[in-house]
């Protein structure tokens, strides 16, 4: 086995190369990878931001960081990425076995600071794939659960079969922690809820007032849910929300993810609803 | 019980729209009235001569299907309206409801309300007002799900436009 060296900054632009060593099957078409590299710590990753992840010869995708595992030797982590198999270079990266290498670039963009909602009420909002950038939000809010106020988890997703990390939203459920999981095409099995995430707001047990919203998700899930999180009272600053576009280079050069004056792979992709709604809807962005 | 329904209407806020005097009326006409896990509320088809103000609990809303029994088609939480099809003719119930779990309401006469709609135009338009935006949150709804905006490139018929 040939040793992977850390990721000294050479260049940007160059992905270094992680391997793969752990691999979880969550759905049919997504997969959680945990990786690492043999010599020093990793970057350091906040939950929001992402990795430019390369499948060498083929291709290389944002995909948000799920988590960051730290294996307790107090040198090496893990960095955790969840990805859904939808075109080559995600078929390729998710079906990578353990041992397998990948290229890793970053970590890129702005975090969700959920430190800063300290003493608030925290709502969780999000849809299918969505769910896997806000992981560690909610496992870093019920982990610290005297530093916040109530927290909120509202889950949407196409079919319970495409229901991400299901058995540690169960988990969250019996730590003080609201899990509320709604569903747009049940099956006969599916005894939850059915119908939008929107849909689940209106019973959140937060004072809006005094609330901070996370959000992630198609961007049309997430600007019906952030007009209605406003509309219940929450301030559209206290609103953030992760915007996805074509990210190619993640430092702002190559502007293909250029939303209006926001570079998002610079910018964002976190960013408060104050901020992304007059881009949002603008038709030509 | 008049005065223990009143103090719930009027302090929902979908009914924001109406009055004192027309919070009263409308108050007047309901009932409290639980539902036990599992138990019907109303069948499709059935006369539509109720609606509930759900206070807390869930509520299913279903069809039958043939080969499929009842299908579920959305789920309510408490704080909303229930029951829309006594406002047009046929006043029959296009769908059925089932309460999920343990659910408290308010149960409101329908066809006395209506019929004070129709006698006190003022009112019948304070009740639409307060209908409406639940309808046309729920026709959002109903619109996202549509789009299913979580189906992958394949399952959206786009396959090849994503890396």
């Amino acid at each position: 086995m040939t040793t992977l060296v850390a990721p000294v900054a050479a260049s940007a632009a160059i992905p270094h190369p992680y391997r793969v060593v752990a691999r979880r099957v969550d759905t049919y078409d997504t997969v959680t990878l945990e990786l690492a590299h043999d010599i020093g710590p990793l970057p350091a990753f906040a939950a929001g931001q992402f990795a430019m992840l390369t499948a060498y010869g083929i291709g290389e995708v944002p995909i948000s960081v799920s988590g960051v595992v730290d294996t307790g030797d107090g040198r090496a982590r893990r960095l955790v990425h969840t990805l859904r198999a939808v075109g080559a270079v995600t078929n390729a990266l998710h079906a990578t076995q353990p041992g397998g290498v990948v290229g890793v670039r970053g970590p890129y963009g702005t975090p969700w600071d959920e430190r800063s909602a300290a003493g608030r009420d925290v709502v969780v909002v999000a849809g299918g794939i969505g769910l896997a950038p806000l992981r560690p939000v909610i496992r870093a809010v019920a982990a610290e659960r005297a530093r916040y106020g109530r927290l909120a988890v509202l889950v949407g997703a196409r079919t319970p079969a495409d229901l991400l990390f299901a058995e540690e939203l169960s988990r969250f459920g019996g730590n003080d922690v609201e899990v509320r999981v709604t569903v747009d095409r049940p099956d006969d099995g599916w005894t939850g809820h059915v119908g939008v995430v929107t849909t689940l707001l209106a019973g959140a047990r937060v004072d809006p007032a005094n609330s901070v919203a996370f959000v992630c998700g198609p961007d049309v899930m997430m600007r019906f849910t952030a007009q209605a999180l406003v509309a219940q009272g929450i301030p559209a600053e206290r609103v953030r929300v992760s915007l996805e576009r074509n990210m190619r280079c993640g430092v702002g050069w190559c502007g293909h993810c250029q939303l209006g004056p926001v570079l998002i792979c610079r910018d964002g992709p976190v960013v408060d609803w104050a901020r992304a709604e007059p881009l949002m809807n603008v038709r030509e962005l | 019980m008049t005065d223990e329904v009143t103090t719930r209407v009027s302090s929902h806020p979908v009914f924001t729209h109406l009055t004192g005097d027309q919070l009263a009326t409308l108050a007047g006409e309901g009932t409290p009235v639980a539902y036990a896990p599992g138990e019907r509320i109303f069948a499709e088809g059935g006369p539509a001569d109720r609606f509930w103000l759900v206070d807390a609990g869930s509520v299913a809303l279903d069809m039958r299907v043939p080969g499929r029994g009842d299908q579920i088609v959305e789920t309510l939480i408490g704080g909303t309206l229930l029951g829309w099809s006594w406002l047009h003719a046929p006043y029959r119930w296009h769908f059925g409801a089932v309460a999920r779990e343990a659910t408290t309401t308010i149960a409101f006469d329908a066809v006395s309300v209506r019929r004070r709609c129709d006698a006190d135009p003022a009112f019948g338009y304070a009740i639409l007002q307060s209908f409406t935006p639940v309808i046309v949150q729920r026709l959002q709804a109903t619109r996202l799900r549509v789009l299913d905006l979580y189906a992958s490139p394949a399952q959206a018929g786009r396959a090849g436009a994503t890396p």
